[in-house]
Parts: structure tokens; sequence; C-alpha cells
């Protein structure tokens, strides 16, 4: 199992190395000069100069890429045109609340999505059954923004039970995470369901009941551990269009997030911001699917003789 | 016995049997009650798309400020937005809009990772290894801020959209492509082809495309689907199409600053958008049902 | 028949519904089985006799299965038994091996605790001590090093080493009755004799009857005293091993032992082919009027397309359904 955390952790370096790539080349595919755009449209002929010497963009390309990793490395993201700030000062406290909403969109989702789809796996065909799957599409086709919008319509314009917007405690968390879970929730549902159905078809299900171990054990200890492999790819796959939502769902309710910082400053051409947010992303991105590879192998054992 | 045995055994194998692959898959397709009400939800659309000129033939931008956030009336059947202008004409025109980046959208992607991913699927060796390590960093990207970034760096507008929406998608479709050629490769009347001297090339084009075809229609329809959401998203933020253009994204993220006053504004086009895509979601996973070699035949 | 049978299947009836409608897979099987002894069931595929061991566990789905008719096991009627009985009943008195050992052991958990569990439902063993015996039981069934083999999962074991597993598993709690379907045709031709070898062997030691089923006469011939053929849903032949192979009284039964190539066999001039039985399967939806077998019966009468035999005894330990046997009555 050691062993296998190695091979995974190596096997990440290279993607790494690819997103610094990418990201450095982004911004270099900017059309016009990129010293002049990271000043920003004021400065002047000189402060242009001093930036584009700074960055040493004067030196070739393969220099500048090295001096970019390693500012990297050293946590260096560079300064927001905006607010003259550190990037890194920009992103940390608002990393933070992006975590938090996406750890409690996927609790949610989890929580519920989960055992709906066992219980309707393990009465197909049924009313129950009907009404999950149903309602799983519904969530796979509704925009989450617009959820988010219906959702304060009814919960904060008509019932006003809820606030519309902002931070500030557990309660303005209810909505967002709600709205982002919707669509995982969904994913989730449905596929615990067919993985579910399918093992319950297998063979072994069978020797087990043959035994004379009772349904509910059936369904615990043989089924439930054989369908989380679907599960969990599902998770992991789906959890980068999570990430992706956590932008649109903080711009709908204020949330005071990664995602919102990354709207804005793309609207404001803040460049260097653009960038330190999107490799924060990515690297989430990455570090869940390591996480997800490893839940894969504690529960298949096969999987770890890859 | 003839020439080429191991050639007449593989046409059929291949491409006889498809036909009849196809014919029952329809039966099985026109039997699910969800497909069909959603290829018909699309079929709306579509005609809706294309005709709205013929109907609505007045311009769906003009302004009429007497008439601003009016509710739901007889006259203007879902009511009317901030300008005066009618919401029902504007989600109708914006149904056009959407119709166009979600089929162009995904025939980018098709068109960029189709082939991508046959060649490295097919040939393997190096140019498989280093066409995954790009795919994989691009993976390493959650789809919409993909889409952003692209976004971010082309700038705003339904062209720029397209082609972010494309792009994000390329990914995707490289990998399933390459992972149906990969199981395909191995089967029989692929090395009898090979055996007998068949090209490459025409290899891929008589043998491997039709099997593949399968996987990549259901997944571009769901695709397209997902290319309204994204073209949505971004058009919500402020980065896609640009208003006064009535994409249905673009109009969600004018009413959102009305959710008080006129709620009717958000909700229209969200719907709009929620049955579109509820329509290419059924249809998709009926055509996975109906089409699906692995669940053999009825 | 055995005065007082183990086991006692009369007249069962198995239904299935399906999309084109409803099929009869088990049309009225008699079937007795006496405390330890060993009965083969044969046929060919889909002639009904894993449904018939099915049933008697009530394996089969709820949902499309309908069962009729009585099954006595040790004075109980099981069809009629309740939840909790059948929970009991199962893995304890009426165990079942299964034909894949490939796919009938889970994946994600070791072998032991496979075969610890029945100990732990039946027996009240705690799992500490229920582990302790399952090495026992893998050591038993002739399984190296079974202390750190019940630590390994199923992957890791060959398929000659699953069966043995599933046979620990399905003979830990010492049942009365073991139904084995088809326990040895996955398995290697080599292994398939080691493996008859350990059931003979544990069959004498635990007194545990047992219904074997399989469509390999070479494995009825070895290992059972009895034998039931079954064709399409019915029985159409019961007889001690023995007489039956020397004299197959149904049309089908000898069409099956001429089909098997035997060691030393004269190849007749001019034949170079194994005599087959003409035509196929009747499908279940489709069956022909009178007996079943009629299509392809070489020595068909007319009666046999008007009216389907009954079971006529003939003598004290043989049955046959064929209008063409005489009676003994």
């Amino acid at each position: 199992m050691f062993q296998y955390i190695i091979r995974r952790l190596i096997s990440t370096i290279p993607v790494l190395f690819g997103i610094s790539l990418m990201l450095f080349f982004l911004l270099r595919a900017l059309p016009g000069d990129p010293a002049q755009v990271i000043a920003g449209e004021l400065a002047t002929e000189k402060e242009v100069e001093l930036i584009r010497n700074q960055l040493g963009l004067d030196r070739p390309v393969y220099v500048q890429y090295a001096k970019f990793l390693v500012r990297i490395v050293q946590f260096d993201l560079g300064t927001s045109t905006r607010t003259q700030y550190p990037v890194t000062k920009e992103i940390a406290p608002r990393l933070l609340n992006t975590v938090i909403l996406a750890l409690a969109a996927t609790v949610l989702a989890c929580l519920l999505g989960i055992p709906a789809g066992i219980i309707a796996a393990v009465k197909p065909y049924t009313t129950i059954d009907m009404v999950v799957t149903a309602m799983a599409l519904f969530g796979m086709s509704m925009p989450a923004f617009w959820l988010g919008l219906m959702l304060i319509i009814i919960f904060s314009v008509k019932l006003k039970l809820l606030p519309v917007g902002g931070s500030g405690g557990a309660v303005y968390l209810i909505l967002p995470a709600i709205t982002l879970a919707a669509y995982l929730l969904a994913s989730i549902a449905r596929n615990t369901r067919s993985a579910m159905m399918e093992v319950l078809a297998q063979d072994y299900i069978t020797t087990a009941r043959s035994k004379g171990v009772r349904e509910r054990m059936v369904i615990i200890r043989h089924a439930l551990k054989n369908s989380f492999i679907p599960v969990i790819t599902v998770i992991g796959l789906q959890f980068g269009s999570l990430l992706g939502g956590t932008v649109l769902t903080e711009t709908v309710f204020a949330w005071p997030g990664l995602g919102r910082l990354l709207v804005s400053s793309i609207l404001a051409r803040d460049y260097p911001v653009i960038q330190g947010a999107i490799l924060i992303f990515a690297l989430l991105f990455v570090l869940t699917n390591l996480i997800v590879d490893m839940l894969y192998a504690y529960f298949d054992p096969r999987v770890r003789y890859d | 016995m003839t020439d080429h045995p191991a050639k007449t055994a593989a046409a059929p194998e291949s491409t006889g049997q498809e036909y009849g692959h196809w014919r029952i898959g329809l039966a099985k397709l026109l039997r699910n009650k969800a497909a069909c009400f959603g290829a018909v939800v699309i079929l709306i659309f579509i005609l809706a798309s294309f005709l709205a000129p013929v109907f609505y033939a007045k311009d769906p931008n003009a302004q009429d400020i007497r008439h601003a956030l009016e509710p739901p009336s007889l006259q203007r059947p879902l009511g009317t937005d901030e300008l005066g202008r009618s919401i029902l004409m504007r989600i109708i025109y914006g149904g056009r809009i959407s119709l166009a980046i979600s089929i162009s959208a995904v025939v980018l992607a098709l068109l960029v990772g189709v082939p991508f991913g046959l060649i490295s699927g097919y040939f393997g060796g190096k140019i498989d290894f280093i066409i995954q390590r790009v795919t994989d960093v691009m993976l390493s990207f959650p789809p919409f801020l993909l889409a952003l970034a692209l976004v971010s760096v082309l700038g705003v507008g339904l062209k720029n959209t397209i082609i972010s929406v494309g792009i994000a998608g390329i990914p995707h479709t490289i990998r399933i492509t390459r992972g149906c050629v990969l199981s395909i490769r191995e089967q029989v009347y692929v090395e009898a082809a090979r055996a007998v001297g068949t090209r490459d090339g025409v290899i891929l084009f008589r043998h491997i495309l039709p099997n593949v075809m399968v996987p990549i229609i259901v997944n571009a329809t769901l695709f397209l689907g997902m290319a309204i959401i994204f073209a949505a998203g971004l058009g919500f933020l402020g980065v896609g199409v640009q208003p006064p253009a009535p994409e249905w994204g673009t109009m969600l993220g004018a009413g959102r600053s009305l959710l008080f006053a006129a709620p009717h504004v958000a909700t229209f086009p969200g719907i709009a958008i929620f049955l579109v895509v509820l329509g290419f979601n059924l249809l998709g996973d009926g055509l996975r049902d109906a089409l699906d070699p692995r669940l053999g035949y009825e | 028949m055995n005065n007082n049978p183990l086991l006692s299947i009369q007249n069962l009836k198995v239904h299935f519904k399906s999309f084109e409608g409803v099929v009869l897979a088990v049309d009225g099987v008699d079937l007795d089985i006496a405390p330890g002894e060993a009965v083969g069931l044969v046929g060919e595929s889909g002639c009904g006799k894993s449904v018939t061991a099915l049933s008697i566990l009530r394996l089969l789905p709820k949902r499309s299965a309908q069962i009729g008719g009585s099954i006595i096991f040790a004075g109980r009627n099981l069809l009629e038994a309740d939840e909790e009985e059948l929970l009991n009943i199962r893995g304890n008195s009426v165990s079942m091996i299964f034909q894949e050992p490939m796919t009938s052991l889970n994946p994600v958990m070791t072998i032991g605790d496979q075969i610890a569990e029945a100990l732990v439902l039946h027996q009240n063993f705690t799992w500490n001590n229920a582990r302790r015996k399952a090495v026992e039981m893998l050591d038993q069934v002739q399984i190296p090093s079974p202390q750190s083999r019940s630590r390994d999962y199923p992957h890791s074991l060959s398929g000659g080493m699953r069966q043995r597993a599933m046979i620990a598993m399905a003979l830990s709690c010492r049942p009365k009755l073991l139904l084995a379907d088809e326990p040895t045709t996955a398995l290697d031709v080599t292994i398939q004799a080691q493996i008859m070898d350990l059931m003979l062997r544990l069959k004498d030691k635990l007194n545990t009857a047992i219904l074997l089923i399989t469509h390999d006469l070479g494995l009825i011939a070895e290992m059972v005293s009895r034998v039931i053929v079954m064709y399409a849903g019915q029985v159409v032949e019961e007889a001690p091993v023995r007489e039956l192979f020397k004299k197959p009284l149904h049309p089908y039964t000898r069409g099956l032992m001429g089909s098997v190539p035997k060691l030393g066999q004269k190849f007749i001039a001019g034949r170079k082919q194994l005599d087959e039985i003409k035509g196929i399967v009747p499908s279940l939806q489709r069956l022909p009027p009178g007996c079943r077998f009629n299509p392809r019966c070489p020595s068909v009468i007319g009666k046999c397309l008007e009216q389907t035999p009954a079971m006529v005894r003939i003598e004290t330990q043989r049955r046959v359904r064929c209008w063409l046997a005489e009676s003994v009555e």
C-alpha cells in the first residue's frame, strides 16, 4: 500500500510541471506586451521598462520559465495589479473559504446521495426508485447558478429565512453549499444506484445469501464495499466540476472565496491574480485526485498491485 | 477457397453487423419513453430556433422602457425585463445562440479530440505517451475553469465563448476515443485485417472508426447539454456572450440584481436552459442504453 | 425409495416472469435424497437443474420467480418456511457451492473472513475464534500455508484453491446436505480430479449428503450412487449409477451416453464422428406437444407426439418418463 502511494506521488510530478508550463504560456499568450499588461494601462514607458526588466522578459524563454518555477516554489506568485498586494496574500484567506464551501458541499452530497442511490438500487423500479432517478436527472440538468438564484428567491426573498449572500457564520453557508452540492449529489445518487445494482447481480452476493446472511448484512458487509469504487470514481471525476462550480456559486452568493476572486480579477484583467488563482485550483484538483486514488486502493485490494 | 478469407471475414463483422446494430438501437431508443421525450424537447428547441424570425419578426433587443419589468401577462407571456423587452421572445432568440454555441463547440471538440484520440490509441508508443501527458495536464484543470482561463486570454464574445467551451471539451473527448480504440484494437478482426496487409489508415477508417462512433455519439449528445451550461455560465459571469444579445446565461446575469423586484427575469431563462439540457441528457442516456453493444441485442 | 429421506422434493414447479411472458423452467420435478447419499442431477444447460437447486434454498429472485410444489427438508416444507427459518438453514444445515469460484467469492473480503462468517452466524463463534477455525478448515481442504492464506484475498488464489476455499466455506458448519452446482466445470481437468477426491473424502467424513449438479457424465460415474436425468424442465430418468450406464432406458440418456467419447472405442469403419443427438433443446416457450423429446428422439412413435408420458417406476430404484418403457406395476 505504501509503495502504491509513493508511486502515485511520483507520477504527479510531470503533471505539476505541465500545469506550470501551461500557466506560464497563458500569460505569454496574451495579445500585446505582457509587461505592459502587467504594469497596467496607466503605467508610463519607464515603469513598463522596469517591469520588463524585473520580470526578466528580455531574457530567453526558458530562462523566464526557470525563474517562474523558482518563484512558484518560493510561494511568490507576483503582485496584484489592482491592490498591489502580493498575490499569495490575496489568495490565502479566500482559499480557506472556498475549501470550506467545497467540503461542505461534498459532505452534503455524499450524506444525501449515497443513501438515496442505495435505497433506489435495493428497491428498483418502485416509486422511490423513480423519484430518486428523476431527481438525479433534474439535478444534473440544472445550471447550478440558476438553482442558486431560485433558492435565493424562495428562501431569502419570499420566505425571508436565509440571507442573500455574504459570509459571517454557518447560516451563510447553507444555501451556497446546497447549490454547489446539487450536481455532485445527483451524480453520486445515479452512480451509487447503478453500481449497487450491478453488485447485487453478482455471484458472490448469491453465495453470501446461501450462507444465511441476512439481507441487510448482505448489503452492508458484501455489497457496499464493492460499490464504493465506482462511487469514489465519480466523486473524483466530478470534483473538478465542483471546483469549477465554486466560481459561479460564490459569485451568486457573494461568498468571499477563490472563485469570486478569480472572476473579479478576470473582469479587471488582473493577470497575476488570475494566474495564481488558476494555479491553486489546479493544485487542489490534483491533490483531490491523489486522495481519491488512495481511497480506491483502500477499498479495492486488487488495485494495489497495479 | 477465395483469395482473402480473412478480409471477407473481417468486413461483415465490423460493417455488416453495424447496420443491423443501428436499426436495433433505433428500435430500442423509440421504446424508451424518457429518451423520446428528450428528443421531442430538443426538436422543439431546434424548430423554435429556426422559425423564430418567421413568427417573431421584431427585434428581440428593441427596448420599450414604458413596459419595463412587467410580470407575466397575456400580451407578454413571460413578462418583460428591465429594458421592457419581452422575455419570451428573448428566450426564443436566445435559443438560436445556445444552439449555435453548443453545436459549434461540440464540433470543435470532436474535430480535434477524435483524431488525436484515434492516433493516440491506435499507434501507441511515444505519440500516445506525449498526447496522454498533455491530456493529463489539460484534465488537471476543472473544465469550466479551463474555459474561463481561455476566455480571460482570448477575450469575451460569442466567438471566444465557442472556442473556449470547445477546447474545454477536447481532453475528455480524447480520453474517451482513446479508451474505445484501445479495446477495439485488440479485437481479432483488426488483427485479421492487418494480417492481410490492410494499411493503417484504412483500418482506422473502416474498422475502428465505426465502432468508436457509439460512445462518441453518446458523449457528444451529453456534451451538447454541457456546452450550453458552460456558455451560460460564462455569460452569467459577464465574460461570455455580451449584452444586448439574449444569451440565456447573460440574461440570468442581468436578472441577478432584480431578484427582489422582478424574480421572473431570472427564473425563465433558467427554466429554458434546464429543459433543453434535460432533453439532451435524456436523449444521451437513451442513446447509451440503446446502442451500447455490451448490453447485447434484445 | 428410502423411507426417511433427508430431502424430498415433490412436484416442484418454477415460473419465471420475463419480457416475453411467463416461462415454466421446472415442470413437476420429484427428487429424494437420503442422509449421507450422493445423488447426481444431470442434464444440458437450461434443463432446469440449477434452478431446482436454487429453489431448495429459495435463492431465486423473488420478483420474477414463482415456486410451486413442496420441498421437505428434515420434516419442514422449505417453501412455506419463513425468513428466520431459511436464514437458519442456509449455510448451516444446507450449503451450496457454485460453478465459478472466480466470481462467487467476494473480492474485497479475505478468504478467512468469508469462511468465518458462516461460523459466526450459525455456531455462535466470536470472530477471532471463527477465523482460527477457518484456518483449520483451509487445512482440511488441503490449502498449503493456511494461516497466511486465510488473510489473502480471492484474487491471489488459483481457481482450484478458490474452489477449495468455497468448499471449506460450505462445509464449515457441517451441513447435512451440500448442493454442488457444477463445482468443477470451470476448472482444469487435473484440478477437477483433486476437487472431486476432496469432496468425496469430506462427504464420508462428515456424512454429508450431496446433490451434484453437472453435465459431465464422467463425474457422475465417479462420484454418486444414484443419478437423475433432466430434460427441458422435467425429470426423464432416475437410476442407480451403475444401472444407468449399463442400461440407459430413456432415449435421451442413451443419446448422452453415446455422445461421450470413450477410450478404446473402436472406430466403426466409415464413421469418424461422435454420435450426436440430432436437433437442439427446445425453447421453453415453444415446447413441442406430447413428449418434449419427440423432435429429437430416434425411437419416436405416434403416441409420443400426442401425450406427455408420465413418470413410471420400472424397478424399485428406477423410474423413466417414456412411452416405450414397461412399467413394473
